[in-house]
């Protein structure tokens, strides 16, 4: 029974990971590029919604309503400075030029923050500590009951996005082929800002709930990039945007299996399936529909 | 490269040039030089063994990624294993300078299978794919209580050494060490497999279709880069005696690297050997000014990446013409007039 427990905490836990893979996933379905700083943009939202409450006492949640639009508005003008020239030099510079900004963003925020460990949990009142009880073994708590929600009801609305609008038509059709997208009119460019204001915002909803989950600090971010981009590559790279969350959910039941089998071991179990899968000859799991290029 | 200049003569394909002839010389001197640093005096000859250090890491970030135009995010987990090994080894009995020689080759042998797993990836799956590795390997050493566990370990071996005696010997071999990688990299590009290695950095599948070993020539690097890091890291672990999984298997090793290739000229053979004597002196302006000194250099590599991505001598030598090593072709028509039998009637 313990493992059922833990295969249902660990799908959870995956919802949470799918949450911090998807802009990733965005970016990279996109423009063939991983963003370095994926994981501090989403610890920079966690530390904006903190700032806020310091002032004003309300929930997390609500304090992220006017986070929302400053990541947006931070993603667009990230893609506008820094990653749209990065792409016109080839797809090495955006690692070098992301990893970069990755290292500024965790020094600013040590600056601005102190490096000390912080966390929302406190602010978030009941919601993170509740949790229902199903039989002795199994009990589901409410925070991972809402992250799964919250990453489900995310995926389905950037794919309904992609799927049924003009906009996100258009984003498809710059992921196939962007010049061929320039003719009949799309501005690529103008696409790829959209998209990673998207992409950064996801991220920092990401971050608000890795804030309430557990405590970070300035540098949680990369840890969390490794687990968002294990997630996207179990999931297959390049594949559909469910593939993702299905990749995510595979990391969590790891690193919950992991964990019931020693405390210490649940990341390096992550790392291990990750590794395991990278070295299958698809590079990936769930990579049933081939990526292209 | 420049082409034809001066005289009439027949084209002559040539290697050397007076210039050229003229700095290998000079940097053979400086490293004869440089043998006899440790008369300066105590201070200078740990400061000097961290700066060959710096130039070891860079140059080896520099062969896989300038060369091999793979990015990795992952080479302290050679440094670490590197360090570690090192440790092992004179906790089994190993003489300290033995040890840290082994180290360096254990890690070139452990960078054969990673080599078959990781190389078949490109871009953002290789670099963070060996970043993945170099965390997990941080993870099992800090289980490891042999090893001293997550809070570290010291070379307590060393202490056989009198102090004095003993930084001279980690800086002659950290000497050793540096000129033997840079030699290694050096005979490797001029040799038929350097001609290969760039056409690989610039275009790997026209590179294929001409017939060249793609991956071949990308293990080589990858091997060498994994070497040359784990000799930093037991260079490392003798400078500073002690380490600590979360400091030796640091990525801010890699953040080091990017800076000094960056600023100093990526795919250059002199640029990361600038870029380490830039970042040595910006270590001992700034390097106490902690959050500052790392948004200065994550900064300035971003502002290099996308203003002067050839970095400083890059950029110098698109100018200028300049070529210091002898490392590429030139043509060069010779001063003698051609013989008149040759002439069309």
């Amino acid at each position: 029974m313990t493992w059922v427990n833990d295969v249902v905490q660990g799908v959870m836990l995956g919802g949470f990971y799918g949450l911090l893979a998807c802009g990733l996933a965005l970016m990279f379905g996109l423009m063939r590029i991983i963003n370095l700083a994926h994981g501090d943009l989403a610890v920079l939202g966690a530390y904006l919604v903190y700032l806020l409450l310091e002032h004003w006492h309300t929930s997390p949640f609500l304090a992220f309503l006017p986070v929302l639009p400053a990541m947006l508005l931070i993603g667009y003008v990230l893609q506008r400075v820094l990653l749209e020239r990065s792409l016109r030099s080839g797809l090495l510079v955006p690692l070098l030029t992301t990893f970069g900004l990755s290292i500024v963003i965790q020094n600013l925020l040590d600056q601005g923050f102190s490096p000390d460990d912080r966390s929302l949990g406190a602010s978030a009142g009941g919601v993170a500590t509740a949790s229902w009880q199903i039989t002795s073994q199994l009990s589901i708590p409410a925070i991972g009951a809402l992250t799964l929600g919250v990453a489900i009801v995310i995926f389905g609305g950037l794919q309904l996005f992609l799927s049924r609008t003009r906009a996100g038509r258009q984003m498809r059709a710059t992921a196939q082929d962007p010049d061929t997208a320039e003719l009949v009119g799309i501005n690529s460019r103008a696409i790829y800002a959209r998209a990673t204001a998207i992409a950064v915002a996801i991220a920092a909803i990401g971050g608000v709930f890795l804030a309430i989950r557990s405590s970070f600090t300035p540098y949680s971010g990369p840890t969390y990039l490794i687990f968002a981009f294990e997630a996207v590559v179990i999931g297959g790279l390049g594949s559909s945007l469910w593939a993702t969350l299905a990749g995510g959910i595979v990391l969590g039941i790891a690193q919950t299996i992991g964990g019931q089998i020693n405390p210490e071991y649940p990341v390096l179990a992550g790392h291990i399936v990750f590794l395991v899968v990278l070295a299958s000859p698809r590079g990936g799991l769930l990579n049933l529909r081939r990526a292209t290029a | 490269m420049r082409d034809a200049r001066e005289g009439s003569g027949p084209p002559a394909i040539s290697r050397w040039t007076r210039l050229s002839a003229g700095f290998t010389t000079g940097f053979g001197g400086l490293i004869v030089a440089l043998i006899f640093v440790p008369a300066l005096g105590a201070g200078v000859v740990q400061d000097m063994t961290g700066l060959l250090i710096l130039v070891l890491m860079a140059v080896m970030w520099n062969a896989l990624a300038g060369y091999g135009g793979l990015i990795s995010i992952g080479q302290q987990a050679y440094i670490g294993l590197g360090a570690y090994s090192t440790v092992w080894m004179c906790n089994h009995g190993a003489n300290p300078f033995l040890a840290m020689v082994l180290a360096t080759l254990f890690c070139g042998a452990v960078s054969i299978p990673l080599s078959f797993l990781l190389l078949r990836f490109r871009g953002a799956q290789f670099a963070i794919g060996t970043w993945v590795l170099a965390e997990a390997l941080a993870i099992w050493v800090s289980f490891d209580n042999a090893l001293g566990a997550g809070t570290g370990t010291s070379l307590l071996q060393l202490d056989t050494y009198a102090p004095g005696p003993r930084e001279h010997y980690i800086y002659w071999l950290t000497l050793g060490m540096t000129v033997v990688f840079l030699g290694a990299l050096f005979v490797l590009l001029r040799s038929r497999l350097g001609s290969s290695l760039q056409a690989i950095r610039d275009d790997e599948e026209a590179a294929a279709s001409v017939g060249v070993r793609v991956v071949a020539g990308k293990r080589i690097l990858f091997m060498l880069a994994a070497t040359g890091a784990g000799a930093a890291g037991a260079m490392t672990l003798a400078n500073t005696l002690f380490i600590e999984p979360n400091s030796i298997f640091s990525v801010n090793y890699t953040a080091l690297m990017i800076f000094m290739v960056l600023v100093g000229g990526l795919g250059t053979f002199e640029g990361p050997i600038i870029g380490a004597i830039v970042l040595y002196f910006v270590q001992h302006q700034f390097g106490n000014d902690g959050v500052w000194y790392f948004v200065g250099l994550g900064g300035t590599a971003i502002l290099f990446a996308l203003l002067l991505p050839r970095g400083v001598w890059g950029a110098l030598e698109e100018r200028t013409g300049l070529r210091c090593m002898p490392l590429g072709y030139r043509v060069a028509r010779s001063a003698t007039p051609v013989p008149p039998a040759q002439e069309p009637a």
